[in-house]
């Protein structure tokens, strides 16, 4: 494997009879953002779990770097630079938003088995927690508890957890799920705005939104990889069309000129 | 609570370490049995160690969410460390101590790795089928243990050579006491220390821990060793100051006991168990002496009462109550 941040090889997993990924080949280059799409039941999420981990795969093969991950805990993964978010929020809900990057922080820096120092101590951890937020404009909410922040501020935090690990590739499922247009266009241009060194594939419905923030696009259906291209060809592409942007255009045909 | 975001995140840390007033009241409340109550003191002596016990279950249940009904396996074992050393002719308490200590604490480090791979109610399961175990295995080697008769012989030397166990609790009590003090001190660092917080994150949402590349079996490893040898302290404590061992220290109604003084006081707020102990003791001593019999039916009544009316229990709805006192003011 060279210089790809993330590949996948030959991955199949069926629940009973149902195939929910079959013979899945990826290979994500350093810095690239990916767009994930196809509807809904084809699989983006599942193959997001194997690829973390949280689902074991019948077969196949997993490679972060040079590296074979394929036998890792979920943590194991993290802990190299394989990290997601989450489609419905899953957050510490009594803790605040700082103390919830100040942890991921800390466990990064393998500090959190530290019981004999008190979290004052750890004042660089808090620093880069701080910064953390501020990058993502929530610095000033950095100190209320997570429940009562706004949603949109909760999948704000969601992107900041996954930060905090200092990712190599990161997966978001589907980031600006429940977020309002406008400021799912806000959260994009954060997430467009992280460093060239974090590879990044979205799942993302919007197809504007895919569009504009996407290098590339991979189309999955059924359990497998119907096509890989730029936006532009998978616009293009009548498979494409016929399967999934078809249905999309049609709806927006009605509010738009086609 | 501020409402207002307050700029500086490391004085925001700083202000939730910060030792209280109330909590300087408590500790110096903890004081005046000496004073007021000193017919009392073996009673004291004993909530003391109680709360000890239950500080310790609140480690692992109000903390990182691990359900107990075990939690007196580690303080028998405390105990009978402590009990067979003395009644084989080592009856220095501190040494005692240390050695309950190291039993305990490998007694819960080995239990904690079935402890980590299971959740709710597989666990209450678990830990019950340690506890009854134990006290069969402790049951059947009568040899060792002296079974359902309890141990025998064991005779406690002064602590530091100096000071001798009296009639009247006096030395039991300070010990006690002092014992008390020290361990929370290091309890409460450690639940504001960066440990504290990862066990936080598990009791929030233990699924996301991984997520965030968090070895939460580890943690749980941890802070379950830590709450056992806590738990084996508080038995030593026990069989040093009554002099006393039996199948009961790490028996069902035990742990059953340790819980209910642990909701009643409130999870997760370290003084809960504390607080718990205190009542349920209290109570249960008054409650007997109004009726030997029936004090249990009381008892079910008070925590009934209090699940009912502060669903976290005394020190929950005491904070609720200064909320909404500093809300008005």
């Amino acid at each position: 494997m060279s210089e790809n941040a993330l590949a996948v090889s030959g991955l199949n997993k069926r629940f009973g009879s149902l195939v929910v990924a079959s013979n899945v080949e990826l290979s994500l280059p350093q810095g690239v953002r990916y767009a994930l799409i196809g509807p809904n039941g084809a699989g983006k999420t599942t193959l997001i779990n194997l690829i973390t981990g949280m689902l074991r795969p019948d077969s196949g093969r997993i490679f972060l770097g040079d590296g074979d991950i394929t036998i890792f805990s979920p943590d194991e993964r993290v802990r190299r630079g394989l990290v997601r978010t989450f489609q419905i929020n899953s957050l510490f809900p009594h803790l605040t938003a700082l103390e919830s990057v100040a942890l991921a922080v800390c466990e990064r820096r393998r500090v959190a088995e530290t019981w004999w120092r008190e979290l004052t101590a750890y004042s660089s951890e808090i620093d880069e927690a701080h910064e953390i937020l501020s990058a993502l404009s929530l610095a000033a909410a950095g100190n209320r508890v997570t429940r009562e922040l706004p949603y949109g501020q909760q999948r704000l935090l969601e992107i900041a957890l996954a930060l905090a690990t200092r990712p190599k590739v990161l997966l978001l499922d589907e980031p600006a799920a429940g977020v309002p247009r406008d400021e799912s266009k806000d959260l994009f241009a954060a997430i467009a705005g992280l460093s060239r060194d974090i590879t990044v594939l979205f799942i993302e419905h919007d197809m504007d939104l895919v569009f504009r923030f996407a290098s590339r696009v991979i189309v999955m259906v059924g359990g497998r990889v119907l096509l890989e291209g730029t936006p532009a060809e998978i616009a293009s592409d009548p498979q494409v069309r016929a399967v999934y942007l078809g249905k999309a255009r049609q709806d927006l045909g009605q509010v738009r000129a086609p | 609570m501020t409402t207002q975001a307050v700029a500086d995140p490391h004085e925001f840390v700083r202000a939730q370490i910060r030792w209280r007033w109330s909590e300087v009241v408590f500790w110096l409340a903890t004081l005046l049995p000496f004073v007021l109550a000193p017919n009392y003191l073996v009673l004291a002596s004993q909530i003391a160690i109680t709360a000890l016990f239950a500080m310790s279950l609140d480690l692992i249940l109000g903390y990182a969410g691990i359900v107990s009904l075990g939690h007196a396996a580690y303080f028998g074992i405390g105990s009978y460390t402590a009990g067979l050393m003395s009644a084989h002719g080592w009856g220095e308490p501190l040494t005692g101590l240390a050695a309950a200590a190291v039993t305990a604490g490998i007694s819960g480090y080995l239990t904690s790795f079935i402890i980590a791979r299971f959740r709710h109610l597989a666990l209450i399961m678990i830990t019950l089928g340690i506890g009854l175990v134990l006290v069969e295995a402790a049951n059947s080697a009568s040899w060792l243990t002296g079974g359902f008769d309890g141990l025998q012989g064991i005779h406690t030397w002064p602590i530091l050579g100096k000071f001798h166990f009296d009639l009247y609790g006096y030395t039991a009590y300070s010990y006690a006491l002092i014992a008390l003090f020290a361990i929370f001190l290091l309890a409460r660092r450690l639940i504001h220390s960066p440990f504290g917080l990862a066990l936080r994150g598990i009791r929030e949402n233990g699924a996301r821990m991984p997520a965030i590349g968090a070895p939460t079996r580890e943690h749980i490893r941890t802070i379950y060793t830590i709450a056992a040898i806590i738990a084996g302290v508080a038995g030593a404590l026990l069989a040093q100051t009554t002099e006393t061992v039996s199948l009961e220290s790490l028996g069902f109604q035990r742990s059953a006991d340790v819980l209910v003084m642990l909701i009643l006081g409130g999870t997760g707020r370290l003084y809960g168990g504390l607080i718990g102990a205190i009542v349920y003791m209290v109570a249960r001593d008054q409650f007997s002496g109004l009726n030997p019999q029936y004090w249990y039916f009381w008892i079910g009544l008070l925590l009934i009462a209090v699940v009912m009316t502060l669903p976290n229990g005394i020190l929950g709805g005491l904070s609720l109550l200064a909320a909404r006192i500093g809300k008005r003011s």
